[in-house]
């Protein structure tokens, strides 16, 4: 169904050319909604979906804009889609919407969007622009699941809310560790997440 | 001596390359060069020291200088559990009886710490140095010690050993190891304690042992006796009733090390003696923090308590004298420029008191101000440096 290119497209921004651990963009919502892991799943997707929509609307309209004003009229296009996913989101999952807070309206000036519509979507054709979008806003939710894994796992002893950690565990004297829960010891976690895909990946490239 | 030299030597043919235990010759090395001075030198041409001492030997004399924090710091930990569970009232009572068992139960209380932070630090060091093919650095032996001497007494020992692991490989393994890192290795270790599991670092009950030690001699807390630590005390409510010269004596609930003024007092001497540590940083911590309380006793709010409280009150409560003593002079984390000694310590000093007194949450902040200063350290150096470039930049013009 894809050719290698697309498939490139589609699938490099998960591992060899991920946004948050390889180009080191979008870290400082990577940091504030991933305390949990549901609001992070539910960040992780809306960008996800705002990315490549983005990029599909920007991708078919990419001959008209006048090169002057293209970034203004990204900016009116990815706010559009903004706007319209934290209605929704408004509207059907509040709680998440509430602890999410300003960072959902933020999604705006994450540098992922901006960077992929400046640098695939305005000279690429829409499907592969669609599939780039999907790839990098998938990377960037898989990095967030994975920090956010680790910090409601061993701070809070749950995930998704469900206490995992059971209770025998804090009888015998285990405790919640209160420096997962700030925003520092996230900023150590992408680290080594960065520390273990480049280790991996220099591996691989041997 | 010499048989035993011997000994180790032929025993340290295996590890020589092509030996049976050649992948283990940085664990042997570690040994040798801990157990003697090296016979090796640099070569006697150009500028080198030629001399076989090597950076060990100066640790040694830092573990040497805070032996008598540790040994009175055991004490402490057993008098404050006697007095804790009704076994004594004052220390006038002390026999000699009562002296072996409250050093005993102080020894058995903190020699699991001290375990545990030199198996798990000394351990990552063994494995990262297996690793990259280096030596095993010498760093860990007094972060090793500094470690027991400076979390409360009843912290959990699992918790220790997860913030050793973390402090060892973030604070020092990433930067590159011993002599690279910014920050100081014992005091990250601390303050993950204090921001991961503040329960058992802040409050009345971390800083004395009530129950039992190995099962041994546990008791219950007598009415009356008081836990809290006077900074504690001052910063929940403001009446504090312990006298100068017990906080001087060091016969107060705290960290187990932080005490006693005269150990650290005893400590501080062979630190400067030996010069292994600067007298500027230190005179200038203690000369910020006096500074700083005293501005704060004339112009601080009357209602707040930490602020009336006497300058030579603050320097030798918690853990100011120690942090001034054994963590603001380490070599590798301070300033290293001489005017920069100054600027550092004093700002630490001045932090520390400022932390203690406008915030209620942190009833300390050595540590506070000491990690803080860490970070600005090589700032401080890189304005003197530039400083006198451009005073000589000048001068040259002129």
């Amino acid at each position: 169904m894809l050719s290698q290119k697309t498939k490139e497209t589609l699938l490099g921004p998960l591992n060899v050319n991920n946004p948050v651990v390889v180009q080191i963009l979008g870290i400082c919502s990577a940091l504030a909604v991933t305390v949990q892991l549901k609001p992070a799943l539910v960040m992780g997707i809306a960008v996800t979906i705002i990315v490549a929509m983005a990029n599909v609307i920007v991708s078919l309209i990419r001959n008209t804009i006048p090169m002057r004003v293209r970034i203004i009229v990204q900016l009116v296009v990815v706010a559009a889609l903004v706007t319209l996913v934290s209605e929704i989101l408004k509207a059907f999952a509040y709680d998440v919407a509430m602890q999410l807070s300003v960072y959902l309206g933020l999604i705006i000036t994450n540098c992922i969007l901006m960077g992929r519509l400046e640098a695939f979507a305005m000279t690429n054709k829409p499907w592969d622009s669609f599939l780039d979008g999907l790839g990098n806003g998938l990377g960037y939710a898989l990095i967030l699941v994975i920090v956010a894994f680790v910090r409601e796992l061993f701070g809070a002893g749950q995930l998704l809310g469900f206490q995992v950690i059971p209770q025998s565990f804090y009888d015998f004297g285990y405790e919640n560790n209160g420096m997962m829960l700030m925003p520092a010891m996230a900023l150590i976690l992408v680290g080594c997440v960065i520390w273990a895909h480049r280790a991996y990946n220099d591996k691989e490239a041997k | 001596m010499e048989k035993f030299y011997q000994i180790w030597k032929k025993f340290g043919k295996n590890f020589e390359e092509g030996g049976k235990l050649s992948k283990l010759s940085s664990f042997y090395d570690a040994f040798d060069t801990f157990l003697f001075t090296p016979q090796t030198t640099a070569k006697r041409n150009g500028t080198h020291i030629h001399d076989g001492r090597d950076s060990k030997r100066t640790m040694i004399i830092v573990v040497l200088a805070l032996v008598p924090a540790m040994l009175f710091g055991m004490f402490n930990v057993g008098y404050q559990h006697l007095l804790a569970t009704g076994q004594l009232a004052t220390i006038s009572e002390m026999s000699s009886c009562l002296f072996w068992k409250a050093f005993g139960f102080g020894f058995l209380a903190v020699l699991p710490y001290i375990l545990v932070s030199y198996i798990v630090g000394l351990g990552i060091e063994f494995i990262v140095a297996q690793i990259k093919h280096e030596e095993v650095a010498e760093g860990y032996l007094v972060t090793g010690f500094i470690i027991p001497l400076i979390v409360p007494i009843n912290t959990p020992l699992w918790q220790v050993a997860i913030a050793v692991a973390f402090a060892v490989i973030f604070a020092k393994e990433v930067f590159g190891g011993t002599g690279y890192n910014i920050f100081n290795v014992a005091l990250i270790t601390r303050a993950f304690l204090f921001f991961a599991y503040p329960s058992h670092m802040t409050g009345d009950e971390p800083f004395v042992r009530v129950g039992s030690t190995w099962g041994w001699d546990g008791g219950q807390l007598v009415d009356g006796v008081t836990t809290a630590t006077p900074l504690t005390q001052i910063s929940t409510g403001g009446e504090f009733h312990v006298r100068f010269w017990d906080m001087v004596n060091g016969l107060i609930p705290g960290s187990v090390g932080e005490t006693c003024i005269w150990a650290i007092a005893l400590g501080a001497i062979l630190l400067l003696a030996t010069g292994v540590a600067s007298w500027k940083t230190m005179t200038a911590v203690f000369a910020g923090g006096a500074i700083t309380a005293i501005l704060f006793n004339a112009f601080g709010a009357a209602d707040n308590a930490a602020a009336q409280y006497p300058w030579y009150w603050h320097l030798v409560s918690g853990g100011f004298a120690f942090g001034a003593v054994f963590m603001a002079t380490d070599p590798v984390t301070s300033a290293r420029t001489e005017c920069g000694k100054w600027i550092y310590g004093f700002l630490i000093g001045f932090i520390a008191i400022v932390v203690r007194v406008l915030n209620p949450g942190y009833p300390e902040g050595m540590m506070l101000a000491i990690l803080l200063m860490n970070a600005f350290a090589p700032l401080i150096d890189w304005c003197v440096v530039q400083a006198n470039i451009n005073k000589r930049a000048k001068r040259a013009i002129k």
